[in-house]
């Protein structure tokens, strides 16, 4: 099928281009961008005048939990919830059951997602078996199982040596290694960010030198051994300081951020409001300006959303017991249109930190409308207001601590390949 | 005397300050029951209160049974161990079994910061603290001010000097929210590793850099309980060391004023917070402390009643 799409606003920094033009799609790539381009006859024309038209949104941290944890979320609902928040693709962590460390799990996933997802899943592999932090997964077999990078999500890899093999071996095969950096002696018990908010509730906290230390860590090793290595979520000043500083001495560090932490603190917390519990965890106004401030300097290269589904049970309960983690595919494009509209970042560094850059990270081939490219298009119309309501999020869960808030920007239409797979 | 408006007493942040006065005038009054010869008065009759206690407790639960029937209301006693995080059932299903028995008060501990506020937000029935977490034990603190309050006479103006745990110590919380509100000021004192960050700022407190500063010249010195459990290996060296620069003993409590009194909210480890001649000295109220909780109990019982003294 084709398609044209007329009258937008066609973002693509991958070519220098925002300007208002069309944009024909045929057998799923993209086929011509120009201005004033006659719909033939078997074509079908999306409007989308005061819309952005823009590569693909890409989501390189999301939690899928298929297969094992169906119950929160499975690859259909998954990236039902994506492609309603204008993602065409997400890469999905490992921390399923069993986890992906081997590849019938990782085939298993890119089978379901082609046969009933609604956009692109790429799997990441466990950096060591079963997240066990004692050894090596077969990356290499992981790699050409499709696997796009590796990383022991929500469990850092505490023994020093064995990460700094497995950046070595890693880079050796060619894949990402993406860390969750956090000392885990640090985080302790905690369930909050330490600090004032955690004095006032009585809540264990979680000081945000836990993150600077490991995220110092993590540099180090990757200078030390001249690889590269991805840093997710991070939350912090200081991680956001020692990256900016790492990569001013040429050492090859990416991160992301999350929406939860540019545009929310620690008080989000208050009333033991379990859906403001992540980990990391929410931290204090000057990490988020801090991290705004990354964004802003190229410091941060990408935004993920870490979208964690838990089920009404895991997070309905003691504030202690509650699950880390809240859904994020969702709501991640009006906050991070937030972040144009309050004039931190321009939309042309927004789209490279939602499509082009994580596609670079991973090497994922995607994120441009260049001319033979994949045609994976997303529509937004910055101006569109809606509600976060929880009977009408696509996902299974629920955990959002914006349910009720308004948002203004979401995706009109995504297209995956060349198909429309959601309109709004 | 205004109504007491709130159904629930889960902590003394959310009590105006005069909230805070009429618990305490009313627990003045009711106290003269339990001097009597017969220690009950109707006041609570049919009225069914729960002991809910998922953390050890003996004083608090005996205090609360006792204020309960002393009132002629009918109180149960649940103890369990089990969390809803190990085993057993969730503490929002317990509550709810519980609450089909048609109680009207649910007195709960919990080691979980907060899970009072949850739990109010699942039951229709009144829901008092006895404690949660690191977060507050207002029945504690209530019967500290009214302790001070009989030495003083006055909950204005005194300096109350805390050493200890304010880390870990829901009964320093709920003074400090207690005694700022009464127009008091607050001095703490303890390792730097058992400070919480930001502690200044939850009221009229000043954190002090040793024992002796906090206690200079204070009316009120509370010592809190150390436990080598929680206080884990790597807060303190020991209880010895502990004890040389922040226990209390008859020398430094000559900093205090010459009047000062001794506070300690029990269970005490004799010879680590407080020298045994400390805890039995003239100038402790540690028993008092403990005969007035049971009288500030029946008030709170009494207050989240709604009802009129009979």
């Amino acid at each position: 099928m084709n398609l044209l799409i007329k009258n937008g606003r066609v973002i693509d920094p991958s070519q220098n281009i925002d300007d208002k033009m069309d944009l024909l799609i045929e057998n799923g790539l993209i086929k011509e961008i120009g201005k004033g381009m006659a719909a033939s006859d078997c074509v079908e024309v999306i409007d989308a005048a005061g819309k952005y038209v823009v590569p693909g949104l890409i989501d390189i941290h999301v939690h899928l939990r298929d297969p094992g944890l169906e119950y929160k979320e499975d690859i259909v609902s998954g990236t039902k919830a994506a492609v309603t928040g204008g993602f065409t693709s997400v890469c999905c962590m490992p921390n399923t059951k069993p986890v992906i460390d081997n590849k019938s799990v990782a085939g298993y996933i890119i089978n379901k997602s082609r046969s009933e997802g609604f956009c692109n899943v790429f799997p990441i592999g466990s950096i060591t078996y079963g997240l066990s932090g004692d050894r090596m997964s077969e990356m290499g077999e992981l790699k050409e199982s499709g696997c796009v990078a590796v990383s022991d999500d929500g469990k850092p890899v505490a023994n020093s040596e064995l990460m700094m093999r497995a950046l070595q071996y890693a880079a050796g095969i060619g894949i990402m290694v993406i860390s969750h950096a956090e000392e885990l002696a640090l985080v302790g018990e905690g369930t909050m960010n330490e600090g004032f908010t955690s004095t006032e509730l009585g809540l264990k906290g979680i000081p945000r030198v836990a993150e600077d230390i490991a995220t110092a860590r993590e540099t180090m090793l990757a200078e030390y051994t001249g690889t590269p290595i991805h840093i997710a979520h991070v939350s912090t000043k200081g991680a956001v300081r020692i990256i900016r500083e790492a990569k001013a001495r040429g050492v090859k560090v990416t991160c992301e951020t999350a929406p939860h932490y540019f545009t929310l603190t620690d008080d989000a917390v208050r009333g033991y409001n379990t859906n403001a519990k992540m980990n990391p965890p929410l931290r204090e106004a000057d990490d988020v300006a801090a991290v705004k401030e990354g964004l802003r300097d190229g410091t941060i290269d990408a935004i993920a959303t870490d979208h964690a589904p838990h089920h009404q049970d895991e997070k309905d309960v003691e504030f202690n017991v509650a699950m880390n983690g809240i859904i994020g595919l969702e709501t991640s494009l009006p906050l991070s249109l937030g972040l144009v509209s309050s004039g931190v970042v321009t939309i042309n560094q927004l789209i490279e930190k939602m499509s082009c850059n994580p596609s670079k990270i991973l090497s994922l081939n995607r994120g441009t409308l260049g001319i033979g490219a994949v045609a994976d298009v997303t529509l937004i119309d910055p101006e569109y207001e809606w509600v976060v309501e929880a009977e009408k999020l696509a996902s299974k869960s629920k955990n959002s601590p914006w349910l009720g808030r308004k948002m203004k920007g979401a995706a009109v239409a995504t297209i995956v390949g060349g198909k429309p797979v959601f309109r709004r | 005397m205004a109504e007491f408006k709130h159904k629930h007493i889960i902590a003394l942040r959310d009590l105006s300050k005069d909230d805070i006065e009429m618990l305490l005038s009313s627990a003045e009054s009711l106290r003269e029951i339990n001097s009597r010869d017969i220690k009950k008065v109707p006041t609570l009759r049919g009225k069914t209160i729960i002991n809910l206690f998922y953390e050890a407790s003996t004083r608090t639960r005996t205090s609360f049974e006792i204020a309960g029937k002393r009132l002629s209301a009918d109180t149960v006693n649940i103890t369990t161990s089990s969390s809803s995080a190990t085993k057993g059932e969730t503490l929002s299903d317990t509550a709810l079994n519980l609450l089909a028995m048609k109680p009207d008060i649910i007195v709960m501990r919990h080691s979980v910061s907060g899970s009072h506020y949850y739990l109010a937000d699942k039951v229709n029935c009144s829901i008092i603290n006895a404690g949660d977490g690191a977060h507050e034990h207002p029945s504690q603190g209530l019967l500290d001010l009214l302790t001070m309050k009989d030495k003083f006479g006055r909950l204005d103006g005194l300096k109350v000097a805390i050493v200890g745990d304010i880390t870990h110590s829901r009964v320093a919380r709920s003074n400090i929210q207690g005694l700022t509100k009464m127009g008091s000021s607050v001095f703490l004192a303890g390792p730097p590793t058992m400070m919480p960050p930001g502690v200044e700022r939850l009221g009229n407190v000043t954190v002090c850099s040793s024992m002796k500063e906090a206690i200079q010249d204070a009316d009120v010195v509370m010592m809190l309980r150390i436990q080598q459990e929680r206080q884990g290996k790597t807060l303190m060296p020991n209880a010895r060391e502990y004890s040389r620069y922040f226990g209390l003993n008859p020398e430094n409590l000559k900093l205090a004023k010459p009047n000062a009194m001794v506070m300690h909210p029990g269970p005490i480890n004799r010879g680590v917070e407080m020298s045994s001649s400390t805890v039995d000295g003239d100038q402790s109220w540690i028993l008092k402390q403990v005969e007035n909780g049971v009288a500030v109990r029946m008030s709170m019982l009494y207050h989240v009643c709604g009802g009129e003294i009979e």
